[in-house]
C-alpha cells in the first residue's frame, strides 16, 4: 500500500474511533475524586427520576436516557455544581416530574401540609374523646376492670 | 350532620378522582415541556454528512422554524414521516431535522430510503442538545418563533390533526403579528 | 378440551356465589333456617369449584398447552417445572383466579369454623362474602378470563418474564393474597354487625382471630415482597414506595390499627365505631389497591397489563362494595357513645393514639400515592412523589408510636397513674438510651436520626421484655399467657425491624467499580477479589458468571457467583446478584456491563449492608405474634346468642 494511502486510512480510523469515543462521554462506572462526591452522586441519582421508565430512579435504570442523564449529573458534579444547581438543571428541562422529592410550591402545598393537618386533627380528636370519656368516668365510675393483661 | 357520613363523602370524592384518573391514564407520562415560552436552548451543531458545516440558533433568528428530533432507531419516527413530508411540501415553515443519538451513516441511509423532508439536518450525536431541549422520547417536535422562543412542543408521533390545529394556526399568528 | 371445563367451573362457581349471597341473607331476615343453612353448602361447593378451575389452569401450564392464550403468553417449553406452576399467577388473569381461589378458601374456612356463631349473624357474614365473590367472578368471566383459547394455537410460548422466574414468585403472591383477601372476613363481620344493628362486642371477639390471621399473612407477604426485590433487582434496594407496594402497605397499616381497636372494643366496649370503620377500611383499601395495580391509573414497575374496561369494572365494583358499606355505616353505626369512661392516662388512651397515628400513616401513604394523579387531573402539572417524601413522613409519624408503645403495654385499663408507669418503664428507657448512645459512639457516621431509631427499637424491645419478666416475677411462675407472648413477640418484632431499618439506612456502603480478573477491592473490612467470568448454562438461559473471593483479613469467608443472564426466548438480559447473608450484615455483589470486547473487564457493584436481615426478621416475629394471638383458645369458646347488648352509655353485664 502506498504510504500516503496508509496515512489517510490511519487518519480516518483515528477520526472514527475518536468520534465513537465522543459518543459516550463518560463510561460507567463513574470515577470520582472524593468519597463525598460519590455519595452525592448516589444521593442525587436516587432522587432523580428516570423519565422513560415505569417508576425507577436514575441510579437503578439501564435505559439509554438514564445513562446519559447520569453522565450529565456526573459532569456537573465534578465541575463543582451544587446539588440544587444540578436538580435545577433537570427541572428546567424536564419539569418537576423529574424530582422524586416534590418541591414545596403552590401545587404541592396540599401534599406537604396534609399529613401535618391530619396529625393535628388527630390530636384534637384525641383531646375531645378523652374529655368525653373522663366525664363519663367521673359521672359513673365502673367496677375495677377484670383482666388487666393485654 | 353527624360525623358518620364523612367516610362516605370522602370515598365519593376518591371515586371522582379515580374516574378522572381512568380517563387521563393514557396520557399520564406525557410531560408538558417547561420550555414553552422560553428561549430555544443554545445549539451549534454540525450539519449531517457535511463535515465542517455548522448551524447555530443565532443564524435562525427572524424566521419561525420547526425542530423535529428523530433517529433511525425510532419506529414512531418512521410512522410520522409521511406527515412531516406533507408539511414540508406546504413550505409553511423551515423544518430542521435533529438527528440524535444516531450514527451519521445510519441517518443518511434512513433519509435516502424514506425521503428527506427537512430543509436542513443537524447531528446531535451524543444527545446533549436533546437533553437541553428536555427530549426524553422520540419523536419530539418543537415550534420556535422568529424571536427564538419555543411556542409549542409535540410529544410523539406528529399527526396531521396536530399540524392543523396547533402548528399552522400558530404560524399564521406569527405572520399576522410581525 | 379440559380448559373449557375450567370455564364451566367458574360459571358454576358464580351461580353458587349468587346462591350464597341471596338465600342465607333472605333467610336471616325471614327466619328461614333452610335458607340460612345453605350458606355452609354453598361456601364449600364454591371452594371446590374454584379449586377445580385453578387446578385445570395449573395443569394447562404443567402440560404446556399453548393453545390456551394465557399459557402461551406466560410460559415456554424450556421453563422449569417449579416456575411453570408459579407462572399460573404471574400475570393479570391468573393472579385474579388465585385471588378468587383464596377468597373461596377463606369463605369455606369461615363456614366450617364458625358453626357456633348465632345463625342469623353467621348467615349474613357468609352472604356478604358471597357477594364479594360474585363481583370477582363476574370480573374474571367478563374481562379477565384465563381460559381463553388461542386460535391457531401457538407453537412456542412467550416465556415467563425472567424477573419472575424465581422462588419469590412462588411464595410472595399467595401469602400476600391470603392477607389482602383475608381482610374481607373482617369486612363481612362488620357489615353483618351493621345489618343486624348489633352493638354487642361479641361480633368483635368473633372476628378477631380471622383478622389476626389475615394480618399476619399480609405482614409476611409484604416482607417477602421486599426481600424478593432486594435480591432479585440487583442493587440492594428493598422498598421503593412504589404505588403497588403502597397498595399493600395501606391495608396493613389500617389492619394494625384494627387489631388493636378490636382489643379495646372486645374488652371495654369502647371504640366500637372505630373498629367498624377500620374493618370496613382495611378491605376497602385492599380493593383500592387491586384497582390501582390493574387499571393503569398509576405508573409502576409492578403494574399488571392495564386495560380501561378492567379499570372501569373494578371501579364500579369498588364503588358498590365500599360505597355500600360506608352508606350502611353512616346509617346504622351506633349514634351513642358506648363503653365506659376512661382517664387521660389509661390503656384505652394509648390504644386510641395507636388508632389515630396508624390511620394518619395510612392517609399519608394514600395522599402521596394519589397526589400526582390529583394534580394531573386538575391540570396543575405533573409531579412525582417518591421515597424522599414517604420516607421522611413515615419516620416522623413513627415517633409517637415508638414512644407510646412500651408505656402502652404496661398501662392499665380505665385509669392509670403517671408515677406508676414511669416506675415501670424507667429501666427499659434508660437502658435503651444507653444502647443508642453506645451505638452512636461506636459508629458516629449514623447520625442522630439513625441513633434515635436504634434507641427507639431498643426501647420497644426492652419495654416488651421487661413486661414479661415483671409478669413472671410478680406471679412467681415461668409460663405466661399465650396472648402476652404473642403481643411481646409482635412488639419485639417491631423493635427489631426498627433497629435494622435505622442501621442499614445509614451504615450501608456501596461501590460501583471497574474490575478485571485479579483485581481486589476492600470495603468495610472485607476484601472482594474478582477472578473473572465464565459461561454457564441454565435450563432456559445462558449466563456470564463471575467468581468473587470474599475474605476478611487473610481468611477466605466465601465465594460469590453473580450472573448476567440472557434468556433465550424473550432475549432479556437479567442480573442475578450474589449475596452472602448474615445476621449482622449482608455482602452483595452484582455484575453490571462488560466493559470491553472480550469480557475481561466488568462494571461491578459491591455492597455492604449491615443488619438488613433484621428488617425481615422483625416482620417474621410480627407475623408469628399475629398467628399466636389468633390461636388463643378464648376465641374457640362456645358462643351463645344471648350475649349482652349495650344500651345507652353504660354497659349492662349479664
Amino acid at each position: 500500500m502506498k504510504l500516503s494511502k496508509f496515512f489517510i486510512l490511519l487518519f480516518t480510523l483515528t477520526l472514527s474511533v475518536s468520534v465513537l469515543a465522543q459518543r459516550s462521554p463518560v463510561q460507567e462506572p463513574m470515577v470520582f475524586e472524593t468519597q463525598q462526591q460519590e455519595d452525592r452522586f448516589n444521593q442525587l441519582t436516587q432522587e432523580l427520576r428516570c423519565l422513560v421508565c415505569q417508576n425507577q430512579n436514575l441510579a437503578d435504570s439501564d435505559a439509554q436516557l438514564a445513562h446519559d442523564l447520569r453522565a450529565e449529573v456526573h459532569e456537573m458534579l465534578m465541575a463543582g455544581k451544587s446539588d440544587d444547581e444540578i436538580k435545577m438543571f433537570m427541572v428546567e428541562r424536564y419539569g418537576d416530574f423529574v424530582l422524586y422529592r416534590p418541591p414545596v410550591q403552590e401545587n404541592t402545598y396540599l401534599l406537604w401540609l396534609t399529613p401535618l393537618v391530619l396529625l393535628l386533627s388527630g390530636a384534637v380528636i384525641l383531646r375531645v374523646i378523652i374529655k368525653k370519656r373522663t366525664v363519663l368516668l367521673e359521672s359513673a365510675p365502673d367496677e375495677e376492670p377484670e383482666n388487666q393483661n393485654s | 350532620m353527624n360525623s358518620r357520613i364523612y367516610p362516605l363523602l370522602g370515598f365519593l370524592l376518591l371515586i371522582v378522582l379515580l374516574v378522572v384518573g381512568l380517563n387521563i391514564a393514557d396520557r399520564k407520562t406525557n410531560l408538558p415541556s417547561p420550555l414553552i415560552g422560553k428561549p430555544v436552548p443554545v445549539f451549534d451543531l454540525p450539519v449531517l454528512a457535511s463535515p465542517g458545516q455548522n448551524m447555530s440558533k443565532e443564524s435562525l433568528l427572524g424566521k419561525p422554524y420547526l425542530v423535529n428530533f428523530w433517529g433511525s432507531w425510532c419506529i414512531t419516527c418512521r410512522a410520522e414521516h409521511p406527515v412531516v413530508t406533507e408539511l414540508a411540501k406546504l413550505n409553511a415553515v423551515y423544518i430542521i431535522g435533529m438527528n440524535f443519538r444516531d450514527e451519521p451513516q445510519d441517518a443518511v441511509a434512513w433519509l435516502k430510503k424514506w425521503g428527506n423532508p427537512y430543509n436542513v439536518s443537524l447531528t446531535d450525536f451524543d444527545g446533549r442538545v436533546s437533553i437541553d431541549f428536555g427530549v426524553y422520547a422520540a419523536p419530539e417536535t418543537f415550534l420556535v418563533d422568529p424571536s427564538g422562543t419555543i411556542v409549542f412542543k409535540h410529544l410523539g408521533q406528529l399527526t396531521w390533526e396536530v399540524v392543523e390545529t396547533e402548528i399552522l394556526p400558530r404560524l399564521a399568528n406569527m405572520e399576522s403579528g410581525s | 378440551m379440559t380448559v373449557e371445563l375450567g370455564q364451566i367451573s367458574l360459571l358454576a362457581a358464580l351461580l353458587t356465589a349468587l346462591v350464597l349471597g341471596l338465600l342465607p341473607m333472605i333467610g336471616s331476615y325471614t327466619g328461614n333456617r333452610r335458607f340460612m343453612a345453605v350458606s355452609t353448602t354453598a361456601s364449600l361447593v364454591q371452594c371446590l369449584l374454584l379449586m377445580v378451575a385453578f387446578g385445570i389452569l395449573t395443569s394447562a401450564f404443567i402440560i404446556q398447552d399453548f393453545s390456551v392464550e394465557y399459557v402461551a403468553r406466560n410460559s415456554n417449553s424450556l421453563l422449569p417445572m417449579g416456575f411453570r406452576v408459579s407462572a399460573v399467577w404471574s400475570a393479570h388473569e391468573g393472579s385474579l383466579l388465585l385471588w378468587e381461589l383464596i377468597l373461596s378458601i377463606w369463605i369455606a374456612a369461615v363456614a366450617l369454623f364458625s358453626k357456633r356463631l348465632p345463625e342469623v349473624f353467621r348467615s349474613r357474614v357468609l352472604a356478604v362474602l358471597g357477594w364479594i365473590s360474585v363481583g370477582f367472578l363476574l370480573f374474571i368471566l367478563l374481562t379477565s378470563n384465563p381460559f381463553g383459547r388461542l386460535i391457531p394455537s401457538a407453537v412456542e410460548g412467550l416465556d415467563l418474564n425472567p424477573l419472575l422466574q424465581d422462588f419469590g414468585l412462588i411464595v410472595h403472591p399467595p401469602l400476600l393474597y391470603m392477607g389482602y383477601v383475608g381482610f374481607s372476613v373482617a369486612f363481612a363481620f362488620a357489615v353483618a354487625a351493621l345489618l343486624g344493628g348489633e352493638v354487642s362486642r361479641d361480633w368483635v371477639r368473633w372476628s378477631r382471630p380471622w383478622t389476626l390471621v389475615a394480618w399476619a399473612f399480609l405482614t409476611i407477604g409484604i416482607a417477602l415482597g421486599s426481600w424478593w426485590a432486594y435480591y432479585e433487582l440487583g442493587w440492594g434496594g428493598y422498598w421503593f414506595w412504589d404505588p403497588v407496594e403502597n397498595a399493600s402497605f395501606m391495608p396493613w397499616l389500617v389492619g394494625t390499627a384494627l387489631i388493636h381497636s378490636q382489643a379495646v372494643t372486645e374488652k371495654r366496649g369502647a371504640f366500637g365505631n372505630w373498629t367498624l370503620l377500620l374493618a370496613l377500611s382495611a378491605f376497602s383499601l385492599s380493593l383500592l389497591g387491586t384497582f390501582l395495580v390493574r387499571s393503569g391509573v398509576l405508573t409502576s414497575v409492578h403494574a399488571f397489563a392495564s386495560d380501561p374496561t378492567r379499570g372501569i369494572f373494578i371501579l364500579v365494583y369498588l364503588g358498590v362494595v365500599v360505597g355500600g358499606s360506608l352508606t350502611l355505616y353512616a346509617a346504622r353505626a351506633p349514634k351513642m357513645i358506648q363503653g365506659g369512661g376512661f382517664a387521660g392516662l389509661s390503656r384505652e388512651t394509648f390504644l386510641l393514639i395507636n388508632n389515630l397515628v396508624f390511620a394518619v400513616l395510612a392517609a399519608m401513604v394514600l395522599t402521596g400515592t394519589l397526589y400526582p394523579l390529583l394534580i394531573d387531573a386538575i391540570g396543575a402539572g405533573k409531579i412525582s412523589v417518591g421515597p424522599p417524601y414517604f420516607g421522611l413522613l413515615f419516620t416522623w409519624l413513627l415517633v409517637p408510636i415508638v414512644l407510646a408503645m412500651p408505656i402502652g403495654i404496661y398501662s392499665r385499663w380505665q385509669q392509670d397513674s403517671g408515677s406508676r408507669l414511669i416506675s415501670k418503664v424507667r429501666w427499659p428507657f434508660l437502658m435503651a438510651l444507653a444502647v443508642g448512645t453506645i451505638v452512636w459512639i461506636m459508629q458516629p457516621d449514623i447520625g442522630f436520626v439513625s441513633a434515635a431509631g436504634v434507641t427507639g427499637g431498643a426501647w420497644v424491645i426492652l419495654g416488651s421484655l421487661f413486661y414479661v419478666v415483671q409478669m413472671m416475677t410478680s406471679k412467681n411462675r415461668i409460663s405466661i399467657p399465650a396472648s402476652v407472648l404473642a403481643m411481646t413477640l409482635a412488639h419485639v418484632g417491631v423493635g427489631v425491624f426498627l433497629i435494622g431499618l435505622s442501621l442499614v439506612s445509614t451504615l450501608s456502603t456501596e461501590k460501583h467499580l471497574r474490575m478485571e480478573a485479579g483485581d481486589k477491592y476492600e470495603m468495610a473490612g472485607y476484601t472482594f477479589e474478582f477472578l473473572g467470568t465464565s459461561i454457564v448454562q441454565g435450563a432456559n438461559y445462558s449466563a456470564d458468571q463471575g467468581e468473587f473471593i470474599i475474605s476478611k483479613g487473610d481468611r477466605e469467608i466465601t465465594r460469590l457467583y453473580p450472573q448476567k443472564r440472557e434468556y433465550a426466548q424473550r432475549g432479556n438480559t437479567m442480573t442475578e446478584a450474589a449475596i452472602d447473608p448474615g445476621f449482622t450484615r449482608d455482602l452483595y455483589v452484582s455484575l453490571g456491563e462488560p466493559l470491553d470486547q472480550n469480557g475481561q473487564a466488568w462494571a461491578v457493584r459491591v455492597y455492604h449492608k449491615p443488619f438488613i436481615r433484621w428488617i425481615w426478621l422483625g416482620a417474621i416475629f410480627i407475623m408469628a405474634g399475629g398467628f399466636l394471638a389468633a390461636a388463643n383458645k378464648r376465641y374457640r369458646r362456645k358462643m351463645t346468642a344471648k350475649e349482652p347488648v349495650l344500651t345507652g352509655t353504660k354497659e349492662v353485664t349479664a
